[in-house]
């Protein structure tokens, strides 16, 4: 009834090829930003913005990052994690020899020393595919995180192995380290990632998007219409590194404040692939949906007991937890293999016909 | 299809709404102490013992005497799995309640709390874990380790080896093995291990075991098999010990040359061996058994009464056991010094820290909380959060814990400036470290 688009008239191509042509999703993406910008960190409580929304932005950051490569240029990663880790030790050094240096480049820069790790290991993409490619990947994974284990420069010789954050600031206000405010770090990592999301979007929207999707869908004929291979292939790892690698640095930065090798391990690659494939291969929103099923919905399942006046077991929680978000995820693969993001466009359209549907 | 998308709808819309209204629990009348334990993961060999001991400990206090000077305890579990997100997770969850302290029993979580200690008010105890500079309070204020460092269990550990070979300058080329986890639990006791080899003259053979591998130790121990060390030091945790000890059986390792630290010294370490156990060593600083009137008071109040969360009642008094009870013994002596020190009934993290500092168990006090015999003293002074205190060694017969050794000093001469040093490299290298402005108290 209310979101229909009759009587919006498109004058121009431009109008018409727009992401949301609809005036309703503008209002909604509007509304949705005005609340994380603003709401959230006015109102929202330290557990909230610290323990929920920092770590499900970065987890989206990095799911879109393994979506630009797995559902949009159909390369199967595992290395998820270990491309994360590069981003976060490369800030670290980084940031350790250039203390002067803005954060923020630091951060970034982590993302470009990613990329470059990730076109290394996906030179292999243009021989091997499908599950073979998987294995590749799964190589960078345990080579990588046998370098976060093993090489002590990397941590600047800390005899505990573990990266510890210094305290950064940005205009005077101190961004990490433990001082810095929770809603700062907050507005910090929502602006990046609502950025580097805009910039995804026109990514796979233009020409470079196009030349991925065709690889996916057919790499023969992708090559026959005049698509080198190679620098496609490659370009989609070093974006996706880049986008993983900031997702890392932010990560240990903005969330964590410290890390250790351990966070960087297979099991993150599979909490991120697992994000892009409940959430919805080759779909942004989709990145979104997959990190808030995934990592919020246990945090709920542990809080909902106590919030109700239930008082059950600690240990308890947590194994219902795993069976509860367990079954969830069979549930939506059964009802919608696609994945959320897919569930949402669905709908959307029947929002759009009713109360008549046809 | 409709009723479909409507209960997905709901339970997408149930996920975004309970953040928001959690966290804020009410404040009742009470002393809040979280509890991070780990029941679940493959850890939880080693967390269940513990958490059950910290619980029931804490209950008994509040069933036995209706808390501390009148004041209940609030006891409250936040399941970790040894995972430091969780762990972060839980301890903003927990921060916004008031807690007194937190113990964060993982060193992976611990170093993510030490930083924000300080600016959170809210004091941590690392129980004879974490960070091992941490022990320094000019340093680090908010953060305590008694009764020992890792780097004084290693000392003792090779004091230990010196007494058997007969001296310590009989460890001049011997060579010494360490099997730890790959992190930086395991990798704790390495800087001290190191200096301690250059001085002594042995040889110091490092056997990392990845996180991932902890049951799967063959091809390590075949390369111990090959280098033939004279001594191993066991840095292990969880899954890790029974394996480790259950390899070191197996390529007929002298078991009483295999020496743990005291987190790889669980009853469920050593079983699984089976008589290959036997003589399997480990580094302790409380009794194992249930003889004292503490335990007693424990099986009375709380594990008779079906309070406790234990699997069975011969559970108690096993060493992990007895290390939570200790460890709740320390968080409820320290309370009560808080609660000295500041004349205030309901105590908060500041007033804690305070009581932590001015922590000093003598063994008269052991003997009115029941636990004479139990431990060694404890005192934490404002310099020394560890106190350095005398660990022994203790010997698996096949079903228990016998202590072996007398009571043993760490080399204090040569931890101390280790960890000065370590202590503020820290602080040099976290820019922006802040400078102990808290008061030292006249008591302590």
């Amino acid at each position: 009834m209310f979101y229909r688009e009759a009587g919006q008239f498109k004058t121009t191509y431009e109008a018409d090829q727009a992401i949301f042509p609809i005036r309703q999703d503008r209002i909604g993406i509007g509304v949705i930003l005005a609340i994380a910008f603003i709401v959230i960190p006015l109102f929202g409580n330290d557990f909230l913005i610290n323990a929920v929304m920092i770590p499900f932005l970065i987890f989206s950051l990095a799911a879109i990052g393994l979506n630009l490569l797995t559902g949009y240029t159909g390369l199967l990663s595992l290395g998820t994690g270990a491309f994360m880790g590069v981003g976060a030790y490369a800030c670290y050094k980084l940031t350790s020899a250039f203390p002067d240096v803005n954060i923020l480049i630091c951060i970034l820069g982590g993302g470009f020393v990613a990329a470059a790790v990730g076109i290394v290991f996906g030179l292999p993409s243009l021989r091997i595919k499908g599950f073979y490619l998987a294995v590749a990947t799964l190589a960078a994974q345990f080579f990588l995180d046998w370098c976060f284990i093993r090489v002590p420069w990397l941590v600047n010789y800390n005899a505990s192995g573990a990266i510890e954050v210094p305290l950064r600031t940005l205009f005077g206000v101190p961004i990490t380290g433990p001082t810095a405010a929770p809603a700062t770090r907050y507005l910090l990592v929502l602006s990046l990632v609502v950025v580097m999301t805009w910039m995804a979007s026109n990514l796979v929207h233009g020409r470079i998007g196009r030349m991925w999707m065709a690889v996916r869908d057919m790499d023969i004929a992708a090559e026959l219409i005049g698509i080198r291979l190679l620098p496609t292939k490659l370009t989609a790892f070093a974006v996706s590194s880049f986008y993983c690698g900031v997702a890392g640095a932010m990560m240990v930065f903005l969330w964590y404040g410290g890390a250790e090798a351990e966070v960087f391990s297979i099991n993150l690659s599979f909490t991120v692939l697992f994000m892009v494939i409940i959430g919805g291969l080759g779909s942004l929103i989709g990145s979104y949906f997959g990190a808030a099923l995934i990592f919020i919905l246990p945090i709920v399942l542990r809080l909902a007991p106590t919030t109700l006046g239930v008082s059950i077991n600690a240990a308890t929680i947590e194994h219902l937890t795993f069976m509860i978000v367990g079954a969830l995820i069979i549930l939506f693969l059964i009802v919608e293999p696609h994945g959320l993001a897919r569930l949402w466009q669905i709908g959307k359209q029947k929002l759009r016909v009713w109360p008549f549907p046809y | 299809m409709r009723v479909k998308h409507l209960v997905l709808s709901a339970a997408l819309a149930a996920a975004v709404g309970v953040p928001a209204m959690a966290t804020s629990a009410p404040a009742q009348e009470g002393i809040y102490v979280p509890l991070f334990t780990y029941r679940t993961g493959p850890f939880a060999g080693s967390g269940i013992p513990i958490a059950d001991g910290m619980r029931d400990y804490l209950n008994m206090l509040n069933e036995r005497d209706g808390g501390i000077n009148g004041v209940k305890l609030i006891i409250e579990e936040c399941e970790t799995g040894y995972d430091t997100k969780k762990g972060v997770e839980c301890y903003e969850a927990v921060k916004g309640k008031n807690p007194v302290m937190v113990n964060p029993y993982s060193t992976g979580i611990t170093l993510q709390v030490i930083p924000k200690a300080a600016v959170d008010k809210i004091p941590v105890l690392s129980m004879a874990y974490g960070l091992s500079a941490s022990a320094d309070g000019t340093v680090f204020p908010w953060i305590f380790n008694p009764p020992a460092t890792y780097w004084d269990g290693a000392s003792v550990f090779i004091k230990h080896a010196a007494q058997v070979e007969g001296g310590l300058d009989k460890l001049k080329g011997k060579k010494i093995g360490l099997v730890h986890l790959d992190a930086p639990y395991g990798k704790e006791p390495i800087p001290l291990l190191e200096a301690l080899a250059k001085e002594y003259g042995f040889e110091l053979k490092l056997y990392p075991v990845p996180a991932a591998d902890m049951q799967n130790q063959s091809s390590l121990w075949l390369g111990v098999r090959r280098d033939r060390p004279d001594w191993i030091y066991l840095q292990g945790w969880g899954a890790m010990n029974p394996t480790a000890v259950k390899e070191a059986a197996k390529i007929n390792f002298p078991m009483n040359r295999l020496v743990g630290v005291w987190w790889a010294g669980g009853d469920d370490d050593a079983r699984p061996a089976g008589d290959g156990g036997k003589g399997y060593s480990t580094l302790d600083f409380h009794a194992v058994g249930t003889d004292f009137p503490v335990i007693q008071d424990i099986l009375k109040h709380v594990v008779d009464k079906g309070m406790s969360q234990v699997a069975s009642k011969d559970k108690v008094g096993e060493n992990l056991y007895n290390r939570g009870v200790y460890n709740s013994m320390l968080i409820a002596e320290a309370i009560r010094n808080a609660q000295q020190i500041t004349g205030k009934k309901v105590v908060n993290g500041e007033d804690t820290r305070r009581g932590l500092e001015a922590l000093n168990i003598t063994e008269a006090r052991l003997k009115e909380m029941g636990a004479e015999g139990f431990a060694a003293p404890v005192k934490v002074s404002c310099t020394d959060h560890n106190g350095h205190h005398k660990v022994f060694v203790a010997e698996w017969d096949g079903k228990k814990w016998v202590k072996k050794s007398d009571w043993m000093e760490p080399m204090r001469d040569k931890v101390r400036p280790l960890i000065e040093a370590a202590a503020k490299d820290y602080a040099e290298k976290n820019t922006g470290w802040p400078k102990r402005t808290e008061a030292c108290d006249k008591s302590s």
